[in-house]
């Protein structure tokens, strides 16, 4: 086999021209699909990112229900205190979850004294929502990031309203909310700062301290909207959900209903569906690189073996064994495929980390200024690696199989 | 025992629905070491008789022994096998691969056909090509070598593994009359110093001379004639 690897070496190298062009067609390819999906990739890692750890959390608890009419935010869907309690307990023994953080969501009035304009809120517990969505304070564009968030009496508004309705950091505001029963109740509360809107659920929501939310709705025991759950490992995210849905599914009501429902953050965020598109586009480009590769390859061995016809006529004639002769081509697919997949490879590692060193930035929605960082796993280059030699190879195999089965007579007859 | 014995050969093509018998019942022998010519005009069965010998054609009747082993119901594998270690060919437009240089155009059959180590191929290979005379031109490529130069690459090509038999259809027809003379020279002496059969086919009176013995060939039928420049090898 070293020797038809060494003469199938020599035949690419002394047919250059045509080992440089095929190759670099293969190198183009590996290329393009290898940035792409490093780009994409980093853009969508950043979005999950965005989205799980400054909104969402990686998994969240609702009572049965809430999440099918989350856009009214019902008040009256919230866990009791025994079934928060219960919920607690679980996520307690759980090693995978890192934190959670209990929420109540709520629509009020918002007001300046001069305009009134509709809210959307989040009230939490600042120490547990900062453990378990990192990124929110980083979302604090105006206003003093604190350790804790934000304390009580103190919001965090939404850039749309603090622009629309010019409200500042330290400027005083009122909230006016009805409760589950129907009674109207206000609130004033000062501005701690101003939160960047992002895409996505909860993305231009305000935030407000959940003791403030308890008084401003007049609720007595313990009520809560959503719990959300973040874990160490977000690997851990499809054998967590089945657990924890596992567990919850067994709590019922008295009428035998499950009392909870869990989703994960694919539920939550459309943004999910953008990620699905850009793998669909992953996997389209590989197909295409699959043909590029093919068809090159395919082309360029059909065109050898017809170029070299003679010489397989006087090879075959001097007792090359048929099964040689296949080796020797389908050898020259495999080096052309090697040839090409380690520059496309090398070049494309080069491109990543030169991009990466570059710093370029982007803009999506209303963020900007969002750093390019793309990446690629090993396993990413070790699949389109063995794709394109496995590729090369299969598109070498006809025309190799042409070669060895070629009547050596009429081959030598060839001109 | 003859080398060659064909008994009542014949060969036979199917063109459409038309059959041509290219050899009509030949019978012949011929000798280890012998020095031996198929002549003919065009179309008279030559290149058809030296690829049946070649085992790269069966017979379609008949019996053909080479080397003592009846060439007609070998399949595509074992053919090849059995020419890769008892046949060599010299063609008439010389055949060397262009991508590979003299030496690599020698030594591939050692290469791929016989799988010999490399120390004592690049020593067989050196023998072989001071032995036709292109010792110092192993580097070159078969373009920057002359018709004459590359008929003796493939007679050390034809000659590398130890073939009993060496097969030549018209190894001169593309050469001038001088080199002519020097390649049907080069291929007597080879025969005499290696003991190799050379059978070749020509249609040019000055290389029939040379041979010991002649086969002529026409419409498919054979008649012999021994020359008197070489008949201790008949």
């Amino acid at each position: 086999m070293y020797n038809v690897i060494k003469i199938a070496a020599r035949n690419l190298r002394r047919y250059q021209r045509r080992t440089i062009l095929t190759s670099a067609l293969i190198t183009l390819g590996v290329v393009s699909v290898l940035l792409f999906i490093a780009i994409t990739g980093s853009f969508k890692n950043m979005m999950i990112g965005q989205t799980t750890d400054s909104m969402l959390g990686h998994l969240q608890v609702h009572r049965k229900g809430y999440l099918a009419s989350i856009d009214n935010l019902p008040l009256n869907r919230n866990l009791n205190r025994s079934q928060v309690e219960k919920v607690k307990e679980i996520l307690g023994s759980m090693d995978a979850v890192e934190s959670f953080s209990m929420r109540i969501k709520l629509g009020a009035m918002f007001s300046n004294y001069v305009e009134t304009t509709n809210i959307r809120l989040n009230s939490v517990i600042p120490e547990d929502e900062i453990k378990t969505v990192p990124l929110l304070s980083d979302r604090i564009i105006e206003g003093k990031k604190q350790d804790v968030l934000l304390q009580k009496g103190e919001i965090l508004i939404p850039e749309l309203i603090s622009k629309g309705m010019k409200v500042k950091v330290g400027d005083s505001i009122v909230l006016v909310a009805n409760n589950k029963d129907g009674s109207v109740n206000g609130k004033t509360f000062t501005v701690s700062g101003v939160l960047e809107g992002i895409s996505g659920p909860g993305g231009r929501d305000g935030v407000i301290h959940l003791d403030d939310a308890r008084e401003l709705l007049r609720i007595m025991d313990v009520e809560i909207s959503e719990i959300a759950i973040r874990l160490k490992n977000m690997d851990d995210l499809d054998q967590v959900f089945s657990s924890l849905s596992a567990e919850l599914a067994s709590i019922t009501n008295k009428e035998g209903n499950p009392v909870y429902e869990v989703h994960t953050w694919e539920k939550l965020s459309p943004f999910y569906n953008i990620a699905q598109m850009i793998d669909l586009m992953v996997v389209s480009i590989k197909i295409m690189l699959v043909a590029i590769v093919l068809v090159s390859i395919m082309n360029v061995m059909i065109m050898a073996v017809y170029e070299r016809i003679n010489e397989i006529g006087t090879i075959s004639a001097i007792g090359t064994l048929p099964g040689k002769i296949m080796a020797l081509f389908v050898t020259e697919g495999f080096l052309l495929g090697v040839l090409g997949t380690t520059a496309g490879t090398v070049i494309s590692l080069i491109s990543i980390a030169g991009i990466n060193a570059a710093k370029l930035t982007f803009e999506f929605g209303r963020q900007s200024n969002l750093v390019l960082a793309p990446t690629i796993g090993a396993g990413d280059v070790i699949t389109i690696v063995l794709i394109v030699i496995g590729i090369a190879v299969a598109a070498s195999l006809q025309p190799a199989f042409m070669a060895a089965k070629m009547d050596p007579i009429a081959a030598l007859r060839h001109v | 025992m003859s080398l060659v014995i064909a008994d009542n050969l014949e060969k036979t093509y199917q063109i459409g629905e038309i059959s041509v018998n290219a050899i009509r019942g030949v019978n012949f022998t011929i000798e280890p070491a012998s020095f031996v010519s198929f002549v003919g005009p065009s179309g008279s069965g030559k290149s058809t008789l030296l690829n049946m010998i070649g085992c790269l054609d069966p017979p379609s009747k008949g019996s053909l022994q080479v080397a003592g082993k009846d060439i007609a119901d070998m399949d595509r594998k074992q053919a090849a096998r059995f020419r890769g270690e008892n046949i060599g060919f010299i063609f008439q437009d010389f055949n060397l691969i262009p991508v590979l240089t003299v030496f690599e155009n020698v030594e591939y059959p050692l290469l791929m056909v016989q799988n010999w180590p490399a120390q004592e191929r690049k020593k067989r290979v050196n023998n072989l090509l001071e032995a036709v005379g292109m010792g110092d031109q192993g580097d070159k490529y078969p373009s920057q070598i002359s018709g004459g130069q590359k008929q003796r690459v493939a007679v050390a090509r034809a000659l590398v593994t130890n073939a009993k038999l060496v097969l030549a259809d018209e190894p001169t027809a593309n050469l001038d009359g001088e080199t002519a003379n020097r390649i049907i020279s080069l291929m007597k002496k080879m025969r005499d110093e290696f003991d190799t059969t050379f059978i070749f086919s020509t249609h040019d009176p000055k290389v029939m001379k040379s041979a010991e013995i002649v086969f002529t060939l026409e419409d498919g039928k054979l008649s012999k004639k021994q020359n008197d420049n070489g008949g201790t090898h008949v």
